[in-house]
C-alpha cells in the first residue's frame, strides 16, 4: 500500500471546462443508468489532465456531487490508485520502472541520472521548474527494459547516455521521440529474428 | 520450432499496421456470421475441444469458465469483461495485442458475448497503457464504422458493445473480482469467492472475466477448429502462447510459440542467449513474478507448459520468462519483487499487507549481510502464514517467490549472513518479542 500526502496548497474551486465537461458526460452513457459511479476513476483522471497533472481536493468534491456519490467514496479512490497525482508535478513527469526486470538491465542508472538532472530527490519539482521524476512499479513493458514512461509516452531500451539526450531535448523545449531507443521494431528480436519472416519482408 | 502459419499473431511486431484492412487481409472478421450461425452451444464445445486454458496466469480451462454463465438470460443483463489490467513483472504480451492486433480482440469478444450472452463488453486497461487504450480505441470505432460491432453486429442480429475503462496504476486490480469492484468505482479491493463472478459478478449480475490473450485467440480457433489447436502442445496443455522473454539475455523480445517448448530453446533461439553464454545462468523466474524460480539445473531441460511447470514446483503463470544471471544479485533481485509486493498490497487482509512489509525488509537485510542464520527459517514461517490466510491468490503470489529463492539459494543466504541468532549473543534489542527469554539462566 503506498502512502499519499494531500498537496497544502489548494485552489478553491474547480470545474471542468467545455470540453472536458461534454467528455465527461459521454463517459457517464458508457455504464448502465444508476451506475454512473462507475466513471469515477475516468473522471479523475480528466480532472488531473485538465489541472496541470494533480488532483485537488475540490476536484474530488466537484466530481462527488456530479456523480451523486459520497465525497469519502472519490476521495478513497483517488488516494488508493497510484496513478492519481495529490500534489503538483512537474509538466513532463518523468515515471521510471524499477522493478526487477528494469532493474537487472541498469534501470537505477536512469534512476542517478533523474537524480543529476531533475532533481535531488523523488516527487521534486526542477528547478527549472519543468519536471520531476518518481520510481514506480512495473510498467508492463519489460522486453523493452529499461524504459521511463514520461507523461503518457514509453521511452523504451535507453541508457545513461540516451536517457541524457532525452531529458536535455526537454529542456531546450524539443519533443522527444517515444518508442524504442535501439530502433528496433516494437518488440520483436533485434537482428536475430526467426519468425514470421516471410511477413518481415513482404 | 512451431510453423509461421501456425502463428496466430501474424502482426505481433506490426510489420502489416493495425488498421481494420490490414487485420482483414490477415483474416480477421472473415464470414463471423457463419460462426454465430452455428450456434452458442457449438462455440463453447468447439472451445472444449480445444482445451484453450486461460492465458492470465491461472490456466483455468476457458469453455468450462463460459458453460458456467447462466444458460438463460434471467432479470439481470450478462456482462463479458476482458482483463488489460497486465502488470505482472516480466509480463507484456497484451500490451503487443492491444496495439498490434486489436481487431483480433474485438471480435473475439463479439464471439464471446454471444457464447455467454452478454450484449456489453468492458475491457479493463491499465492506465499506464494509454497509447494503447487509444489504438484499441480506433479499432473500436472502426469496427462501429463499419458495422462490425454495435447494434445487428456483422449482420448476425446480436447487439454488441465494446466500452474501454481506464485503471490507475494498481497492480491488484489484475485480480477478476478486485477488477470488478474497480469497474464500479470502488477502490479495488478483492471480493470474497464465493459467490463467483459468473453468477454475480459486475453490478450484481453474471459476469464472464477473461484475459487478452484468452479471448484474441477464440476467433481462429473457431476458423481453424479446435482440433487444429489442440493438435499443437500436449494434453491439456495445448495451443501457441505469447512468451515474453527479458532480463540479462543478448535479445529481449516477445515470440508466440507453441506450448511445452523448452525454455532453453526460447532463451537461446529467439532471445539469443543468456548474457555471458549459458553457463552464466543464475535463476529463471518462469511466468511472471509470482512464480517462484527455476535453478540452472532444471532450465536445462524444463518443457514451458502449464503441468511441466507444475511437476518442478513453479507455474507458467502468465509466461513472462526473466532470465537472472550471475552478474546479478539474486537475494537483491527477489528483494525487489517483495518491495513491488509490498507496494501493491491492497491492505485488506492483515496477513498480507503487514506481511508483505516484512518479507521485503528481512531480504533487503539478508541482501546486506545483515541478518542472522535463524532468520531464514523464520522469513520462511513468514510466508507460510501469508500463503493460504488471504481473500485472493496476491498472498501466494507475494510469498512464492520468496519460498523459491529460500528453496533454491538457502546456502548462498547462510553463507552470506553469519551472524549467530540474537538469544544466543545476549544481545539487548528494545524491540526483540522474546526479550524475556534472555534473562532466564537456561534460555
Amino acid at each position: 500500500m503506498s502512502l499519499k500526502k494531500i498537496s497544502k496548497s489548494q485552489p478553491d474551486t474547480f470545474e471542468f471546462d467545455s470540453k472536458n465537461l461534454n467528455e465527461a458526460e459521454k463517459i457517464i452513457t458508457n455504464y448502465p443508468k444508476g451506475k454512473q459511479k462507475s466513471a469515477v476513476m475516468a473522471l479523475l483522471y480528466i480532472a488531473q489532465k485538465q489541472n496541470n497533472n494533480w488532483i485537488p481536493l475540490s476536484a474530488m468534491k466537484y466530481i462527488a456531487k456530479m456523480l451523486d456519490m459520497p465525497y469519502i467514496k472519490v476521495y478513497e479512490v483517488a488516494t488508493f490508485y497510484s496513478m492519481y497525482n495529490l500534489t503538483p508535478v512537474g509538466d513532463y513527469f518523468f515515471q521510471v520502472c524499477t522493478t526487477t526486470p528494469c532493474m537487472i538491465r541498469g534501470a537505477y542508472k536512469l534512476v542517478d541520472v533523474c537524480k543529476k538532472k531533475i532533481s535531488e530527490n523523488e516527487s521534486e519539482i526542477s528547478k527549472n521548474g519543468k519536471s520531476s521524476w518518481m520510481e514506480v512499479e512495473c510498467l508492463g513493458a519489460c522486453v523493452n527494459s529499461p524504459m521511463v514512461q514520461i507523461n503518457d509516452d514509453y521511452f523504451e531500451d535507453l541508457d545513461e547516455e540516451k536517457f541524457c539526450k532525452i531529458i536535455d531535448q526537454i529542456d531546450k523545449n524539443q519533443k522527444p521521440k517515444p518508442g524504442s531507443y535501439r530502433g528496433r521494431l516494437s518488440s520483436e528480436p533485434e537482428n536475430i529474428r526467426k519468425t514470421l519472416l516471410s511477413n518481415k519482408n513482404a | 520450432m512451431l510453423k509461421d502459419e501456425d502463428r496466430i499473431f501474424q502482426n505481433l511486431y506490426n510489420d502489416f499496421g493495425a488498421e481494420l484492412d490490414s487485420a482483414k487481409k490477415r483474416g480477421d472478421w472473415l464470414e463471423t456470421k457463419e460462426i454465430f450461425n452455428k450456434g452458442r452451444s457449438w462455440i463453447i464445445e468447439e472451445i472444449k475441444t480445444s482445451q484453450l486454458r486461460g492465458r492470465g496466469g491461472a490456466g483455468f480451462p476457458t469453455g468450462l469458465k463460459w458453460s458456467f454463465a447462466p444458460k438463460e438470460v434471467g432479470s439481470k443483463p450478462h456482462y463479458l469483461v476482458i482483463n488489460a489490467d497486465e502488470s505482472e513483472p516480466g509480463t507484456c504480451k497484451d500490451r503487443d495485442i492491444l496495439r498490434f492486433e486489436p481487431h483480433k480482440l474485438i471480435e473475439g469478444c463479439l464471439i464471446a458475448s454471444y457464447a455467454v450472452n452478454a450484449h456489453t463488453c468492458y475491457i479493463y486497461i491499465r492506465g499506464e497503457y494509454f497509447n494503447e487504450g487509444q489504438k484499441l480505441q480506433k479499432a473500436i470505432d472502426e469496427a462501429y464504422s463499419n458495422g462490425l460491432i454495435g447494434k445487428n453486429a456483422s449482420s448476425t442480429g446480436w447487439d454488441f458493445d465494446i466500452f474501454i475503462h481506464y485503471g490507475a496504476g494498481a497492480y491488484i486490480c489484475g485480480e477478476e473480482t478486485a477488477l470488478l469492484e474497480s469497474l464500479e468505482g470502488n477502490k479495488g479491493q478483492p471480493r470474497l469467492k464465493p459467490p463467483f463472478p459468473a453468477l454475480i459478478g459486475l453490478y450484481g449480475c453474471p459476469t464472464i472475466i477473461n484475459n487478452v490473450e484468452t479471448i484474441a485467440v477464440v476467433p481462429t480457433i473457431l476458423r481453424r477448429g479446435g482440433k487444429w489447436f489442440s493438435s499443437l502442445g500436449r494434453e491439456k496443455n495445448t495451443g501457441t502462447k505469447i512468451f515474453c522473454i527479458s532480463g540479462n539475455v543478448n535479445n529481449p523480445c516477445n515470440v508466440e510459440e507453441e506450448m511445452g517448448v523448452p525454455l532453453k530453446d526460447l532463451i537461446e533461439k529467439h532471445a539469443g542467449g543468456v548474457v555471458g553464454g549459458w553457463d552464466n545462468l543464475k535463476a529463471v523466474i518462469p511466468g511472471g513474478s509470482s512464480m517462484p524460480l527455476l535453478t540452472k539445473e532444471v532450465c536445462d531441460t524444463i518443457k514451458m507448459d502449464f503441468d511441466a511447470c507444475v511437476e518442478n514446483k513453479t507455474g507458467l503463470g502468465t509466461a513472462g520468462i526473466v532470465v537472472i544471471n550471475k552478474d546479478q544479485d539474486i537475494i537483491k533481485c527477489m528483494a525487489r519483487i517483495a518491495r513491488f509486493y509490498k507496494h501493491e498490497s491492497c491492505g485488506q487482509c492483515t496477513p498480507c499487507r503487514e506481511g508483505s512489509g516484512w518479507m521485503w525488509r528481512m531480504l533487503e537485510r539478508m541482501a546486506k549481510g545483515e541478518a542472522t542464520r535463524d532468520e531464514v527459517d523464520m522469513l520462511m514461517d513468514v510466508t507460510k502464514q501469508i500463503e493460504g490466510h488471504t481473500i485472493c491468490a496476491f498472498g501466494e503470489g507475494s510469498s512464492w517467490p520468496v519460498q523459491g529463492l529460500i528453496r533454491n539459494f538457502k546456502d548462498e543466504i547462510l553463507e552470506r549472513n553469519k551472524y549467530d541468532p540474537l538469544i544466543q549473543r545476549k544481545k539487548e534489542v528494545p524491540y526483540l518479542v522474546d526479550q524475556h527469554l534472555l534473562e532466564k539462566e537456561n534460555a
